[in-house]
C-alpha cells in the first residue's frame, strides 16, 4: 500500500455501552505536521488518540501508520510485539500527567536513557552522554541528571517526559493536555519547547486539548469534536478566524481574542 | 523400616511425575519459568522447598546426594535437607562434589566443575528477575513474552550512575540461551561464569512462588553488562588462610571477641581437599 500520510485514519468508530465516543472519523496527518484536536470534556479527543495509538480497538475503520521504509501498518490489527516496537521507536505519547509517563523511581538520566536501552543500546557511556544532552535540549541543568523526578517540579517533570519520549527521535508524538495541569507561565514555556522541538525534528504531532490558545500557536490544521463527531476542520487560523460550524463559533466567541 | 513408610523420595509418584513434566518443559525452554503447583513439606517456605520438590523427583536409589547451603555442607539447613533425604530415600549421601550425582545448593556453585550426568538443583526464594523492578506477576510475565528487555539494563544504568560501577553482587541477572533472562538465585556473581556452557543439569525450584526453571547441559549464559562496563566476577582481594587457594569464592569470618577476622573458602569440600593435598603431597 502506498500513501504519503504518516498516519491515515478511515472510518474510525468506538463505542462504550450505548456512548459512542467516536463515530466515523476520518483524519490524515503528514510528516511535520501538527494536528490539533479541540472539543469539549467528553467529545471524544482522548478515544480518538486512544484508538490510533493502538491502546484501543476500534469498532470499526481503520489506522494506517507508515514507517520509515514506507512500510505501512494497520494499527488495528497489529500484534502486540509490533506495536510495542513502533511505540519504542516510531511514536511517542506524552502524556497529560507526568507521572503517567515517568518511571518515579529511576533517576532523570535513567528515564531518558531507557528507550535507547530498550532498543539495544548498551554503551553507558553514550546514553548517559546522550541523556544530559537531552536534559539541557528540555532546558534542565544536566548536573541534576541523576535526581528522581520527584525532585522536580511539575513543569520539569513534564520536560523530563518530553525529553524521554523525544530521544529515540519518534516520527510523530500523541499528546493528551500536555500542558493541562500547569499554570500558565509553564505552559507558555513548555508549548515554546514542544513547537521548538517539533520543528527542529520535523515530527508530526497529534494534540489534544480544550484549549484553543494552544491550538493558535501549535497546530497547523485543528479538528473540532463534538459529540463524537468531527463537526469542522481546517487551517487553524481559517478555523479560528472564520469558524463556520455553530459549535466552533460558540467555542471562539468564549475565548478571549489575542 | 517403618522409617520407610514415606513413599520414596517423601512425595507420591503422581506428584513426582507432574514435577517431572514441568522440569522437562523447562529444559526444553531454557530459562522459562514453569509453574508448579508446589507441595506442603515438612519445613516451611524459605527452608529450600522447591529445590527439595525437584531433587525429590529427580533423586535415584543410585544416586549419590550432596547438599551445600552457602558453600558449606555441615550449616543447618544443609545438615537437615541432607538428613531428611537420607530418611525417605535411603540413598548415598557425600560431601565430595565429585562423587555426587546430585547436588542440592543454595547461594553457591561448587569451585570443582561439574561433569556430565551431574545435577546441579538450585533453591530459589525468587525465580523472577523482573520482579523488583515490576511487583505485577501479569506485567512480567508480558516483559518476557515481548523480550521486552531494556528495564534491566535501566536498573544496571542506575547502579552505575549511584555507585560509578555495577554494585549489583548476587543474583546477579543473565541471559540463558539468548533467550530468557532469568535469576541465577542469590548466587554471588562469582559464580555466574560457571552457570555458562556447563555439562551438568542445571535446575532451579522456588517453592512458595511455585515456579522450576532449568539450564540444560552445554547452554550459553552471560551474565547483562554494558560495553564500557563489562560484567566482572569478582571476590574478595585475598587468598583462604586456611588452604591458601587464590581462585576460590572467599568467606570472611569472624574469629574472636576482639573482632579478628580471616578468610576462607566458602567451598567447604574444596578447602578440604586441598588441605588433604597439602598434607598428603607436601
Ligand atoms: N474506558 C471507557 N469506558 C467507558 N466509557 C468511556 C471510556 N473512555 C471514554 N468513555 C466515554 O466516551 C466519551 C468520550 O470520552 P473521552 O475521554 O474520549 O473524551 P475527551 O474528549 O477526551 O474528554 P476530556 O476533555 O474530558 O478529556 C465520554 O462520554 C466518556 O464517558
Ligand atoms: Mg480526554
Amino acid at each position: 500500500m502506498n500513501m504519503n500520510e504518516i498516519i491515515k485514519i478511515t472510518n474510525l468508530t468506538k463505542s462504550f455501552g450505548n456512548i459512542i465516543a467516536c463515530s466515523s472519523i476520518t483524519l490524515e496527518v503528514y510528516p511535520g505536521e501538527i494536528v490539533g484536536i479541540v472539543g469539549e470534556s467528553g467529545s471524544g479527543k482522548t478515544t480518538l488518540l486512544k484508538c490510533a495509538s493502538g491502546l484501543y480497538k476500534p469498532d470499526s475503520g481503520e489506522v494506517f501508520f507508515r514507517s520509515d521504509d514506507n512500510y505501512v501498518q494497520n494499527i488495528c490489527n497489529i500484534s502486540e510485539p509490533d506495536l510495542r516496537q513502533l511505540m519504542r521507536t516510531d511514536w511517542s505519547f506524552i502524556h497529560q500527567n507526568p507521572r503517567d509517563g515517568l518511571r518515579m523511581n529511576i533517576s532523570a538520566g535513567g528515564n531518558i536513557g531507557e528507550k535507547l536501552m530498550a532498543i539495544g543500546n548498551r554503551h553507558y557511556g553514550n546514553i548517559r552522554e546522550a541523556a544530559a544532552a537531552w536534559l539541557e535540549k528540555v532546558e534542565i541543568d544536566s548536573s541534576r541528571i541523576d535526581e528522581l523526578p520527584s525532585n522536580f517540579s511539575g513543569g520539569m517533570q513534564q520536560r523530563l517526559q518530553i525529553a524521554r519520549c523525544l530521544i529515540t527521535e519518534p516520527k510523530l508524538i500523541y499528546m493528551d493536555e500536555p500542558t493541562g495541569g500547569l499554570d500558565v507561565s509553564v505552559q507558555a514555556k513548555i508549548l515554546d519547547l514542544i513547537k521548538k522541538l517539533v520543528e527542529e525534528l520535523n515530527i508530526a504531532a497529534v494534540i489534544v486539548t480544550h484549549d484553543l490558545g494552544v491550538v493558535r500557536l501549535l497546530a497547523d490544521r485543528v479538528l473540532v469534536m463534538k459529540d463524537g463527531h468531527i463537526v469542522e476542520q481546517g487551517i487553524t487560523d481559517q478555523v479560528l478566524d472564520d469558524p463556520h460550524h455553530a459549535y466552533t463559533q460558540l467555542l471562539v466567541s468564549s475565548i478571549i481574542q489575542v | 523400616m517403618d522409617e520407610l513408610k514415606y513413599n520414596f523420595a517423601y512425595l507420591d509418584e503422581q506428584t513426582k511425575k507432574t514435577i517431572r513434566r514441568a522440569i522437562l518443559k523447562g529444559l526444553s525452554i531454557p530459562g522459562y519459568q514453569v509453574p508448579f503447583s508446589s507441595r506442603e513439606m515438612p519445613m516451611p517456605y524459605g527452608w529450600g522447598t522447591g529445590g527439595i520438590q525437584v531433587t525429590s523427583s529427580c533423586i535415584k536409589q543410585d544416586d549419590t546426594l550432596k547438599v551445600i547451603d552457602q558453600g558449606s555442607d555441615d550449616t543447618t539447613n544443609a545438615v537437615s535437607i541432607r538428613n531428611f533425604f537420607k530418611r525417605v530415600t535411603n540413598v548415598q549421601t557425600t560431601e565430595d562434589t565429585n562423587k555426587a550425582t546430585i547436588i542440592q545448593t543454595r547461594h553457591r556453585i561448587p569451585e570443582i566443575p561439574l561433569v556430565e550426568k551431574q545435577i546441579l538443583v538450585y533453591q530459589v526464594p525468587t525465580p523472577e528477575p523482573f520482579r523488583f523492578l515490576e511487583p505485577s506477576e501479569f506485567e512480567t510475565r508480558k516483559i518476557h513474552a515481548l523480550k521486552e528487555y531494556g528495564i534491566m539494563h535501566l536498573k544496571l544504568y542506575e547502579d552505575i550512575s549511584k555507585n560509578g560501577h555495577i554494585s549489583t553482587s548476587y543474583n546477579y541477572p543473565v541471559l540463558v540461551d539468548d533467550n530468557y533472562i532469568s535469576a541465577p538465585s542469590p548466587i554471588p556473581k562469582f559464580d555466574n561464569p560457571k552457570m555458562n556452557n556447563n555439562p551438568a543439569i542445571q535446575l532451579f525450584g522456588a517453592g512458595r512462588e511455585q515456579r522450576i526453571y532449568a539450564i540444560p547441559p552445554y547452554t550459553k549464559v552471560i551474565s547483562l553488562d554494558f560495553e564500557d562496563y563489562p560484567f566482572e566476577a569478582t571476590k574478595a582481594n585475598a587468598v583462604c588462610q586456611l588452604c591458601g587457594a587464590t581462585d576460590s569464592y572467599l568467606d570472611e569470618i569472624i574469629i574472636d571477641n576482639a573482632g579478628g577476622r580471616m578468610f576462607v573458602c566458602s567451598d567447604t569440600n574444596y578447602c578440604h581437599n586441598n588441605l588433604l593435598k597439602k598434607i598428603y603431597n607436601p
